[in-house]
């Protein structure tokens, strides 16, 4: 019986694990708990695009690709478990969805030489690659997005913000606190005054928050809230008939999710992103053909050409052409995790590329380098329609403010390489 | 009017609106508290289940529609038809009786005797199924919530345009108040007004009572335990499923609902377990207590967000006071 039993077990852990020769791309994804309705898009879209590359394309470079799930129900400490129960199986490129999860797996994944891609989310002076060898935010990072809130709302007001309101609704935690401290500096430097206004988890009464915001007349609002928090902002926000146009999310607060619940009242309301919205992209044709026709999607096929199934989708194309270029950089088709962080510090992102990969004009340009792991940090804004239930593209992927953010990377990366005792990598 | 004093009171309204909301959480645990001694940590859980059974019906949707197609390789999600609102509510109803049922039936009827920290534990394991069932059932996107009557009339949202004109023109500033606030609140006092009724005028609400005040005494005189359990579930079902509603309509229906669970327990810390008007009076008094203190103080000098440990707080000091609440029974032991 103990034979049997131990046998079953090892063939079970067999067809678990992945063949050692796949590319390996682990996904830590949330698919229960309050936050799955924001975790399922972004697991779906980041495997569909591994499986039609290996449907169409046979993998990348001839290589297979696999991507083991492990469910972290957007929760730290089991997401480090996740890390520590993958970590075996030759990952190449770590996703931690979770700023919580980034923050405790950095040490990590430094000491293990896995390279871990944290997109529009994490610490956000991991862009200085000096110090952060490991960590990537590329294409844009929390301050990108309080600095081109900023730069659009200067674009608005013919570039001149003196004497204007901006309130920040927050979620009280490290995430939401983030873009304070880089608002102030723009506050500072435009002359506009900046108001804070926290809301703690989960967010699902925010009364006091709006009446405060109703009281203080603010004229624009930057909301960095996540989950629950957003529905319940957007239609507060409408309850006191504060106007959509001058309310503004970052990327987190920009899906489907948070405004459908609203319905009619969340019509005009703003949020940014670093990458398209819809599905008119020729690459959605092949995820519908080799993807979903085949039966092979990882979701029901319906979240396709949301909100956060394209930016799993663009982390996963991300991760692969960092895949080719370690590819190219070493001269093997079987990477290992040392070879895709290389891959990863070279990645060029041009327009002909992306044409190329059926995304024209998806998300913007950009180049790594050993010292910038996080790119140029342009930001795009989009509106949500509430008659056709869509979100469009209302600007172009624009540049923020290096002069303000640069420096703020520079102070807070200097303190952590003091803290931790890193020497200069590059 | 003096715009301080303005601002003051309408906090003070909204927090008497958002206390009603809390309190209707709260009157599930009193429920089950008073009549079986036991502290159902499953509540929230049960809000988010029949919030989402509710959805699930009115949409049409087929539920295990994920497990349906996995197992025998189809392709359906929905009927392809509408389920009219009310007749929504009327089948989740009857699905949170089936809830109860199952509950006393699997769970319950095989711990009775236990100590009320293994009842209580029990009650943890079964919001984990109960999620897990919920997730398997109609899945973990987010839905949004719309009760309507007909067509145009549903659950209303937004400010309450005749009450911020009238107070505008007699007082010289447009009081908010939340269409739907006012619904919910009209909605809890109709709820309590049939509890106590239910409880007080009909044979089975006083057999509900008299095993709350003593279920050996009640079972010596031939009630039986088991239907009054269902029953009582069953009633906390309803209520999960009013919550459920008025919190969905606010927030759409997601896992996250089940969280509101968080804002009962301070209510039944001040208001008391066993008294369904403590939960009212609890909720109120948090609903308000919270409110002024993050306008007066909270956001002025705090930085904010003092909500909820203010709540916390609130019910910490009237626990020091009476520890068993403001209208819970007194425990007297002999020994």
């Amino acid at each position: 019986m103990k034979y049997k039993l131990g046998t079953l077990a090892v063939a079970a852990m067999m067809a678990a694990a992945p063949a050692m020769a796949d590319l390996v791309f682990p996904s830590l994804s949330y698919r229960t708990g309050p936050y799955a309705a924001g975790g399922i898009p972004f697991a779906d879209g980041y495997a569909d695009y591994f499986t039609m590359l290996n449907a169409r394309d046979g993998g990348i470079g001839g290589v297979m690709t696999s991507v083991p799930e492990c469910e972290t129900g957007y929760n730290t400490e089991k997401g480090v478990e996740c890390y520590e129960s993958l970590k075996g199986g030759g990952g190449l490129v770590y996703q931690p969805l979770s700023t919580g999860i980034t923050y405790q797996l950095i040490p990590k994944t430094t000491a293990d030489d896995i390279p871990m891609h944290t997109m529009g989310y994490g610490r956000t002076s991991a862009k200085n690659g000096d110090v952060f060898s490991h960590t990537f935010n590329y294409p844009a990072n929390y301050w990108d997005g309080a600095s081109g809130a900023i730069n659009y709302l200067l674009k608005e007001n013919g570039g001149d913000l003196k004497g204007k309101k901006i309130a920040l609704v927050y979620h009280n935690s490290a995430y939401g606190k983030e873009p304070i401290r880089t608002l102030q500096e723009l506050s500072e430097k435009h002359g506009f005054e900046f108001k804070e206004v926290p809301v703690d988890h989960p967010g699902q009464e925010q009364k006091s928050q709006w009446l405060q915001i109703r009281r203080d007349k603010p004229d624009y609002v930057i909301m960095y809230g996540w989950g629950v928090m957003n529905q319940v902002a957007v239609q507060e926000a409408a309850n006191i008939r504060f106007p959509m146009e001058n309310f503004i999310g970052i990327w987190w607060s920009g899906s489907e999710n948070d405004v459908l619940a609203a319905g009619d009242a969340a019509d005009g309301y703003k949020a940014l992103t670093f990458h398209g919205v819809g599905d008119d992209f020729p690459v959605f044709d092949d995820i519908q053909k080799y993807v979903v026709d085949a039966g092979k999607a990882a979701g029901a096929g319906d979240q396709i050409g949301t909100v956060l199934y394209n930016r799993g989708l663009y982390a996963a194309m991300l991760a692969a052409e960092a895949v080719k270029t370690a590819q190219e950089i070493h001269g093997v088709a079987e990477i290992n995790a040392a070879q895709m962080r290389d891959g990863m510090e070279a990645l060029s992102i041009t327009e002909e590329k992306m044409a190329a990969l059926g995304l024209p004009n998806f998300g913007p340009a950009f180049d790594v380098s050993c010292s910038n792991h996080g790119g140029d940090g342009l930001v795009g804004v989009t509106q949500w329609d509430a008659s056709t239930k869509t979100w469009s593209l209302i600007s172009d992927f624009s540049a923020t403010d290096v002069d303000v953010v640069g420096p703020l990377i520079a102070e807070d990366s200097a303190a952590y390489a003091a803290e931790n005792k890193i020497e200069p990598q590059c | 009017m003096n715009e301080q004093l303005a601002f003051t009171i309408e906090v003070f309204a909204n927090g008497l609106m958002a206390g009603v909301l809390y309190a209707l959480v709260a009157l599930g645990f009193v429920l089950i508290y008073k009549a079986s001694g036991i502290f159902n940590y499953a509540q929230g859980v049960m809000a988010l289940f029949a919030a989402m059974t509710l959805v699930g019906i009115q949409n049409g949707q087929v539920p295990f529609a994920h497990l349906i197609n996995a197992i025998f390789g189809t392709d359906v999600h929905h009927f392809g038809w509408h389920v009219h609102s009310f007749l929504a509510i009327a089948l989740t109803v009857v699905v949170m009786i089936a809830l109860a049922w199952m509950v006393q039936k699997f769970v319950f009827k095989h711990l009775v005797g236990q100590e009320p920290i293994i009842l209580f534990m029990a009650t943890i394991g079964l919001a984990y199924f109960l999620e897990g069932v919920a997730d398997l059932m109609w899945g973990s996107e987010l839905k949004a919530l719309n009760v309507c009557a007909t067509e145009t009339a549903c659950l209303p949202q937004g400010m309450n345009v005749w009450l911020e004109g009238t107070t505008y023109e007699a007082l010289g500033y447009g009081f908010f108040i939340d269409n739907l606030d006012i619904v919910a609140s009209i909605v809890a006092a109709i709820l309590v007004v049939g509890l106590v009724m239910f409880a007080q005028y009909t044979k089975q609400g006083r057999a509900m009572r008299a095993v709350a005040d003593d279920h050996q005494a009640a079972l010596s005189v031939g009630v039986s335990l088991n239907f009054i359990w269902v029953l009582v579930w069953s009633l906390a079902g309803f209520v999960a499923l009013v919550a459920g509603i008025m919190w969905g309509a606010k927030s759409g229906v997601q896992f996250s609902l089940s969280l509101i669970a968080l804002k009962a327990l301070p209510v039944l810390m001040l208001g008391g377990f066993t008294s369904i008007p403590g939960a009212i009076v609890g909720g109120l008094i948090i609903g308000v207590g919270e409110k002024l203190f993050e306008f007066l103080i909270g956001a002025p000098y705090l930085g904010g967000a003092t909500e909820n440990w203010f709540a916390y707080m609130l019910a910490l000091l009237f626990l020091v006071f009476r520890p068993q609440g403001l209208f819970g029974e007194k425990i007297i032991e002999r020994v």
